[in-house]
């Protein structure tokens, strides 16, 4: 593989499953180190595009090339060069956590002596070596998630596919996750990483494809489809007792900013100079608003994601945490 | 990458996770031990008729061992979506399935000794052509596997892989000359016998026991043979279209 091939290539990729379209003519490329990003909410296609580009799922239409390899007509073709660590758990419920490892990397046929030094290594990295001799049934979400990774780096692979590593799982371990997911992009590994998190994404993705409905709806580095909103400034507002036609009088006396009401009291004020807060303050009190808080807002991809699919990321976030359970 | 690793650990890991666990290990001696009996009793005879019953059990002992380990170890990985793990490891297809189905074909086999063991305490098995019973022990064993494997394929839940190949199995113990001669079957119900794998198996274990069998030794097992060969490739051709979708 050259400086120049992409690690990753798929071009018009199409899967149906009956009348449901799952992905739609999806077309992106992933650079070598590069760490790429894959959001969308739920039923999306990001599962059924990372299935497609592991071999798991075969693609209607379009091709796939990983590692220069053409897989588009022999999906398993560049499974050597890869690791998956899908979004369920799945190793094996009777096998301890140091046998997992273990017989995980025998599938990539890496001798004894390399695959239980390998599996230490990596139980010690993530902090699992005291659980090394429990089974893999009673580890707790958060060393599930942490041992899937590491079964899926066993085999020190060149490009990792990591499907929602984080949904599911308490803060503290989500925190650690980022963190050797940071470490492994900072190592060299190409990583795709599909999420919902859009601050996962924005903290840890070099680029970001928003997906939507099967479709991507844009590709760019987070720098650049950051920059329209890091010109404008937010301020949030909390305010109790609103009147229902708050929006419109605001919108009237103050006609140099936009005013959104976000529900549960909240006003999310944007502008393209500085905000001043007071007068906007002492003008929702004289409405009779008991105003709590208000607070200069950062820009970020949210403000971004939001604007260009139109879906609400607590929304996003509320369906797939019913689905898998909280973060 | 030595895919031989790979085999070997998927082999080692089914023995121990699913083979040899204490209840199938029991099943293993319980199951042939109840129907040994149970032919003894129905046919009303002395210890003299053990040598024509062991051929019945023997098949019937790895038809049942085989058929059912897999339904388990193949639906209920792809159940709890471990089977992606084998299907994303870099090694040929037919050679991860292969390998898949090693541990039932060793199951089946071990199976079919246990009623030769018992056999062994109440009669004389001196006369028995061990060169043509144990490859056709082994035949029976690989197209009984292959057989669940066509089945577990053909399922999503354990239970229906379970029900499902009860439809193949309890027809197979009367039609397959196990312990009734095919000749003996209703004209209209040979041809069934003719198309099942096991017919076959028998023929050649009744030969090798107590020396009545209908058709030369090597057709038998030719015939068993083209059975394993088409059982695997639909099984594996049921994979690719049903779970690599």
């Amino acid at each position: 593989m050259t400086k120049d091939t992409h690690t990753i290539e798929a071009s018009n990729l199409a899967k149906r499953f009956g009348d449901v379209v799952a992905v739609d003519s999806v077309t992106f490329d992933v650079r070598p180190g590069e760490l790429f990003g894959f959001l969308g909410p739920n039923g999306a296609g990001k599962t059924t595009t990372i299935n497609m580009l592991t071999g798991l799922a075969r693609a209607d239409t379009g091709s796939i090339r990983i590692g220069g390899i053409d897989c588009t007509d022999r999906p398993r073709a560049a499974q050597h060069l890869i690791g998956v660590v899908p979004d369920e758990s799945n190793l094996y419920p009777e096998l301890t956590g140091f046998e997992n490892l273990c017989f995980c990397a025998a599938l990539y046929g890496l001798g004894k002596a390399d695959r239980q030094g390998r599996a230490k290594e990596l139980l010690e990295g993530f902090g699992l070596t005291n659980a090394a001799g429990r089974k893999f049934s009673g580890y707790s979400r958060g060393m599930k998630r942490k041992l899937t990774i590491a079964a899926g780096i066993i085999h020190k692979p060149e490009i990792l596919f990591l499907d929602e590593p984080t949904t599911g799982i308490d803060v503290a371990s989500a925190r650690q996750l980022r963190q050797l997911i940071a470490d492994l992009h900072r190592a060299g590994t190409t990583i795709f990483l599909t999420t919902h998190y859009i601050e996962e994404a924005e903290r840890l993705c070099g680029r970001i494809a928003f997906i939507v409905s099967g479709r991507i709806v844009r590709i760019d580095t987070v720098e650049h489809l950051i920059q329209p909103v890091q010109e404008k400034h937010v301020v949030q507002i909390a305010c109790a007792n609103m009147p229902d036609d708050i929006r419109d009088k605001l919108c009237g006396s103050f006609p140099g900013l936009e005013f959104t009401t976000q529900g549960q009291g909240l006003i999310r004020v944007e502008s393209g100079e500085p905000v001043r807060v007071g007068p906007l303050v002492r003008f929702l009190e004289e409405q009779g608003g008991e105003v709590a808080e208000a607070r200069r807002m950062r820009p970020s991809l949210e403000d971004i994601f939001v604007q260009i699919t139109g879906i609400e990321a607590d929304a996003m976030r509320k369906e797939k945490e019913k689905a898998g359970g909280g973060q | 990458m030595k895919p031989w690793i790979a085999f070997w650990n998927i082999l080692v890991k089914d023995m121990r996770t699913y083979y040899l666990k204490p209840p199938n290990i029991s099943w293993g001696l319980i199951f042939p031990l109840a129907w040994t009996g149970m032919f003894f009793i129905k046919s009303g005879s002395g210890l003299e008729s053990i040598m024509a019953l062991l051929p019945g059990v023997v098949a019937v002992s790895i038809l049942f061992g085989t058929t059912s380990m897999l339904a388990v170890t193949v639906t209920f990985e792809k159940k709890n979506r471990s089977f992606e793990r084998l299907l994303l490891a870099p090694i040929p297809f037919e050679l991860l399935m292969l390998a898949k189905t090693s541990g039932a074909i060793l199951f089946g086999v071990a199976n079919a000794f246990v009623p030769v063991v018992m056999a062994a305490f109440l009669a004389d098995l001196s006369l028995i052509a061990w060169s043509v019973f144990v490859p056709a022990v082994f035949m029976i064993a690989v197209a009984s596997t292959f057989l669940g494997l066509f089945i577990a394929v053909a399922v999503s839940e354990v239970f229906e892989a379970q029900t499902f190949s009860n439809f193949f199995r309890f027809p197979m113990i009367f039609l397959c000359g196990l312990f009734f001669p095919i000749e003996k079957l209703p004209v209209f119900l040979k041809p069934l016998s003719y198309a099942l794998p096991l017919t076959y198996g028998a023929d050649v274990l009744h030969g090798a026991v107590h020396g009545g069998h209908a058709m030369p030794f090597i057709l038998d097992l030719s015939l068993l043979g083209a059975f394993c060969v088409g059982l695997f490739a639909v099984s594996l051709w049921n994979i690719k279209r049903k779970w690599i979708l």
